[in-house]
């Protein structure tokens, strides 16, 4: 479904990915650990298409398609979703209208007529009940004056509504209370099918307890350094990132 | 044309003017229009020498050579007008075509209250128009002073004491391509009487394809308790220019809300200045500017508090593209007695275009000391972040564009209290946009 070959992207001059091989099946959970500043984030903005980056090397390509050549809205429209770290504050956008918009222009895009009101209302109802917010958030203005529990659950509200076929979760558990880690990781698990692919970026090993992944790769440095499977993320919560660095430096 | 010529036309014409006038030159109304022609005489068009001109030149406007007086009614089909009324709804109307009256279109009333031409009144309420023309607009502004001169047409609207208008009333200027070029003057009267209240919609629209300059000075009185809702559509043919000077005396425990959407034009200069003379009165001055290549609107706004416990509310917003130009410059003046005084001023503009500029300049004096006053002025671009935001949720970058302006604009057009005016605005915002919501966001 992804193949990412080769990698190395950039941001002003400053050279943050550094060769990174990534091939996610249908179906399979992938988590990417690592310390801060090794490229998790940057990783997830040039899958998404954010055009500070600079890619400079290597290819993605997203079911058979090369991924790079589009826009973030064609990539949308492939079925990628990337949930924000920092999802951004748009006051004077209610998060109806913008879901509406972004689904309809989803629909458009692949020559189908926009949902009808009703349906799209209904499917909203469910997906808040999925998420347990409060009906309320429809009419508010997207993540305006959202805490940040609110703001994270928001993305996953808006993937269960998307239903992208790959979904890139940047650290949406960091900053996250118990309680809205357990809603978080229980609407991801209830989404989770053989179609649909996850990419969980993540600093802590805490949310793999409640989704479980059937890959973790640790990225350090702009590469991806060890791959293994959910015992990894184990060694790595118990041993620290530490042992990784010393590790390499033995290397 | 230059501008020394035209202004000489004028002078001759003011000649001719008071010719055709017979008695009337004798009157006290009459001796305010020589005094305001000689004011003219003497101080000329404001050119960009001028601090309250500084950063809009009437240069490329005055250049034309432009019809001083207006010729008889000109037909018009209603159907091909009719999309600039406010149709769907039963409204008041004072309809001029080329500087003159259309009692054919028009839809007056002198039941309970007036709404009538400024035409009628000099002829029919004379003791009203003697008590107040000329009372409340800056008479030092030389394009004021010339609009004083010519003062013979526009609207007249009087609610009398206790009066509530049973519809909104409707001020349309129309000018036509049989007109050619056309200098249009209305002057606009609008008292409202103790606990009455109205709202006006008024709106300049060429049809042709010739420069069209309107110079257009209204005077309105709002008195004790009364309620005044006043909305201005802009959005005129790239031909067409429009000087406006609006004064509004409040007394006490009035209210008024004004609002100017600038969406059209080659120039749009609005001069709004409010006075609060009694206590407890509350203005609220709404402005949003969404311009495109080659036109240009400057907002100069003026808010007295003269006695304590007023408020003022302000808040434009200017969106800029193309090689557009705004200039806000927003003056509130807090006098030393005008304690207890609310004012608050925001200015935010986004700048579209590589060769959109914004001029922004707030004013603020402020004499007394126990008072609550604030401003803003924002000048920048679209966000970036929220722009990727909505992009990699499958918005297209022209639509995810548009919503953030969209609901920048909205924030304005959703104070209008009119709900037909609002879903009007709203369409002609989409419609500008280039784009299709469906929705009221």
């Amino acid at each position: 479904m992804l193949h990412i070959k080769n990698l190395h992207a950039s941001i002003e001059d400053n050279k943050i990915l550094k060769g990174i091989n990534l091939e996610v099946r249908p179906g399979e959970v992938h988590a990417i650990m690592g310390p801060n500043g090794s490229g998790k984030s940057t990783l997830s903005s040039v899958i998404a298409g954010r055009e500070e980056y600079e890619v400079t090397e290597g290819s993605i390509e997203f079911l058979n398609e090369d991924l790079l050549s589009l826009s973030p809205e064609e990539r949308a429209h492939a079925g990628i979703f990337l949930s924000f770290q920092y999802p951004v504050e748009i006051p004077g956008v209610s998060l109806t209208n913008f879901i509406k918009t972004s689904m309809n222009e989803t629909r458009k895009a692949k020559g189908l007529e926009p949902y009808p009101a009703k349906d799209l209302l209904k499917k909203m109802r469910d997906c808040l009940e999925l998420l347990e917010m409060d009906k309320g958030f429809l009419s508010r203005s997207l993540n305006e004056g959202f805490s940040g529990g609110e703001k994270k659950r928001n993305e996953i509200f808006q993937m269960a509504l998307l239903e992208p076929k790959l979904a890139i979760l940047d650290e949406t558990d960091s900053g996250l209370d118990i309680d809205a880690l357990r809603i978080v990781a229980s609407g991801v698990n209830k989404l989770r099918s053989p179609k649909k692919s996850f990419v969980l970026i993540t600093h802590y090993q805490r949310l793999l307890n409640y989704i479980e992944p059937d890959y973790v790769h640790v990225l350090f440095n702009g590469k991806i350094v060890r791959s293994g499977g959910k015992e990894l993320a184990h060694e790595l919560e118990s041993k620290g990132y530490d042992w990784i660095k010393q590790e390499l430096a033995e290397v | 044309m230059s501008v020394e010529l035209l202004a000489d036309k004028l002078s001759s014409s003011f000649i001719v003017f008071e010719n055709e006038l017979n008695g009337e030159t004798k009157t006290d109304l009459h001796r305010i229009r020589r005094e305001s022609m000689e004011l003219f005489e003497k101080k000329g068009f404001p050119s960009i020498r001028h601090e309250d001109w500084k950063y809009t030149s009437l240069k490329p406007v005055l250049k034309h050579d432009y019809k001083v007086f207006h010729k008889g009614d000109q037909a018009l089909d209603f159907s091909d007008i009719k999309k600039f009324f406010i149709h769907d709804i039963d409204t008041h109307k004072i309809v001029f075509v080329n500087g003159v009256y259309s009692s054919w279109l028009s839809e007056t009333t002198h039941q309970g209250y007036d709404v009538c031409t400024f035409s009628a009144a000099l002829r029919r309420h004379r003791d009203v128009t003697d008590r107040y023309f000329s009372k409340a607009a800056d008479n030092s502004s030389a394009m004021v002073a010339l609009n004083t001169a010519f003062a013979q047409e526009g609207a007249y609207i009087r609610m009398t004491k206790g009066a509530s208008a049973i519809k909104p009333v409707e001020i349309i200027h129309f000018t036509t391509e049989e007109a050619g070029s056309l200098l249009n003057q209305p002057r606009n009267l609008i008292v409202l009487e103790e606990g009455s209240d109205v709202q006006i919609i008024e709106r300049h629209q060429s049809l042709g394809s010739k420069p069209v300059f309107t110079n257009s000075v209204s005077e309105i009185f709002v008195h004790a308790n009364a309620s005044l809702e006043l909305y201005r559509v802009q959005n005129d043919a790239n031909t067409a220019s429009i000087v406006d000077h609006t004064s509004i005396q409040q007394h006490r425990d009035s209210r008024v809300r004004t609002a100017v959407f600038s969406l059209g034009g080659k120039l749009m200069r609005n001069d709004l200045n409010i006075a609060f003379l009694g206590e407890n009165a509350e203005a609220h001055l709404d402005g949003l500017t969404l311009l495109d290549d080659g036109q240009h609107a400057d907002h100069h706004t003026r808010v007295d508090h003269r006695v304590p416990h007023c408020n003022s509310f302000e808040m434009y917003k200017g969106i800029y593209d193309g090689n557009s130009k705004g200039v806000f410059n927003g003056q509130i003046m807090v006098r030393p007695h005008a304690q207890k005084t609310n004012a608050f001023q925001q200015n935010n503009n986004i700048i579209l275009g590589e060769k959109a500029s914004v001029d922004t300049k707030p004013q603020l004096e402020i004499f007394a000391d126990d008072v609550k006053c604030s401003h803003g002025c924002t000048v920048g671009q679209l966000d970036d972040e929220a722009l990727f935001y909505l992009r990699s949720r499958g918005i297209p970058e022209h639509e995810a564009k548009a919503l953030l302006l969209y609901a920048i604009g909205d924030e304005v057009i959703g104070k209008v209290r009119l709900k037909e005016l609002r879903n009007r605005l709203h369409k002609l915002m989409a419609k500008k946009l280039n784009v299709d919501f469906q929705m009221e966001i």
